[in-house]
């Protein structure tokens, strides 16, 4: 059995974790509701520029000038998955998630005979999946610098993205990255950036007719670039939510546990001590009966 | 038909400005425009400039490095990927795209130098505007 000390040691070092993992989850709470607020505000632009979009697409239609970026390259034979992750982890099964979601489409795509290219965006993501993957890998984006993440970055990764897409270094685009749902449940998903995927409220809409200045293939080829990084922005600001709240919860149970653990080893410590007590009263008492 | 219409402006990090006004004027990129309610639905893009508007609550003007206007009979959306008020504006907020520009300008030819080229000329008006 352990000794008194050795318990004791351990009792404090179990504390002074506790500490830090309650630490680190006031700190993400912190950072959540920030994050939060900016994927909030970040909101009336997508929406409006989806909508107007979704507008543009449907009077294109299937045009046959109709840009690439919408249309597609005509084959899906090379796939670009832009897997956006965290720089850090301590955050439950954030990076994990992601990762495996990404993994699965890498070998689902790849059961099918077409080529996979990678971008990471992040480090966790990157180490997650270099081992299975790592062959394929064409660019790493590091953000680790950037401490708000910001449109300017979102519009990097996306010329970043587009040039290899003029290059035809690949005919479809799919970005990787969290959902924020709310603090205990965020959604791996996995979006098709290019050729881009018009929703259905266009057909709500039809029935408004709109010009365009100029036409509407010169604002779409204008506006669809626009578009990636747009999407790749509220992706990075999803993520960003998902990220602290993940962390928040990971380290909400582990401050949970490690309570448990000190309580558990409080009551051994007090059990022992009581042992060596009645331990030393014994020999006390025989000493003095034997007198 | 009501006199203000909704006008919105809003940057993909922010939402800067919602209010009711009479009259927008914005630099569309086949020409100024200005739109008042009950304007035909239109859809522009915009080059380097300045968004003024007027309304019953008064002026402001706004200035955007580029993006495009959604205009309907009663509301407008100026989506602009960068976009400040004019009275915060500085010189220093132009000169890294101004640098971008000049940039693409020298390596692009064709089209794109021409495309190049008049953004580069209208972010440098604008900058003197700013700057003077």
């Amino acid at each position: 059995m352990a000794s008194l000390k050795d318990l004791k040691n351990r009792i404090s070092s179990v504390k002074s974790t506790r500490k830090i993992t309650k630490a680190m989850q006031m700190v993400a709470a912190a950072k959540l509701r920030r994050a939060q607020e900016a994927a909030e505000m970040s909101r009336p632009y997508t929406e409006r520029f989806n909508a107007v979009i979704a507008k543009l697409a449907a009077s294109v239609g299937d045009a046959e000038n109709a840009p690439p970026l919408l249309a597609g390259t005509g084959s899906d034979n090379v796939h670009l998955l832009v897997v956006m992750t965290a720089e850090r982890g301590l955050c439950g099964g954030f990076n994990a998630n992601i990762a495996k979601l990404a993994k699965a489409e890498a070998s689902k795509l790849a059961a099918e005979g077409k080529t996979v290219k990678i971008i990471t965006v992040g480090k966790k993501g990157r180490d997650a999946m270099k081992r299975d993957y790592g062959d394929l890998f064409i660019d790493h984006v590091d953000l680790s610098e950037v401490k708000r993440v910001g449109f300017g970055d979102a519009q990097a990764i996306a010329a970043n993205v587009l040039e290899r897409f003029d290059a035809g270094e690949f005919d479809v685009a799919k970005i990787f990255f969290s959902r924020f749902e709310n603090v205990v449940s965020q959604i791996p998903t996995m979006q098709q950036v290019i050729p881009a995927e018009v929703g259905d409220e266009a057909a709500a809409d039809a029935d408004s007719f709109y010009d365009y200045e100029p036409d509407e293939t010169e604002i779409l080829s204008e506006l669809l670039p626009r578009g990636v990084a747009t999407q790749i922005f509220s992706a990075l600001l999803e993520n960003g939510a998902s990220e602290q709240g993940a962390r928040m919860s990971a380290m909400d149970n582990a401050t949970r546990n490690a309570g448990e653990m000190i309580d558990k080893l409080t009551i051994e410590y007090n059990r022992s001590r009581q042992a060596v007590i009645t331990n030393e009263l014994i020999e006390i008492i025989s000493g003095a009966e034997a007198l | 038909m009501a006199d203000t219409m909704q006008f919105h402006l809003v940057s993909p990090e922010r939402q800067l400005a919602s209010l009711a006004v009479a009259e927008i004027q914005m630099p569309g990129a086949d020409g100024d425009l200005t739109a008042m309610p009950g304007h035909a639905p239109l859809i522009t893009t915009l080059r380097p400039g300045v968004v003024r508007v007027k309304g019953p609550e008064g002026e402001a003007a706004f200035l955007v490095t580029g993006g495009f206007a959604e205009i309907g009979a009663d509301t407008a959306s100026v989506l602009a990927e960068l976009a400040k008020p004019v009275a915060d504006a500085s010189a220093a907020d132009l000169d890294p795209l101004i640098e971008a520009t000049t940039a693409t300008a020298t390596e692009a030819s064709g089209a794109a130098r021409d495309r190049a080229d008049k953004q580069l000329a209208d972010l440098k008006a604008l900058r003197d505007m700013v700057a003077g």
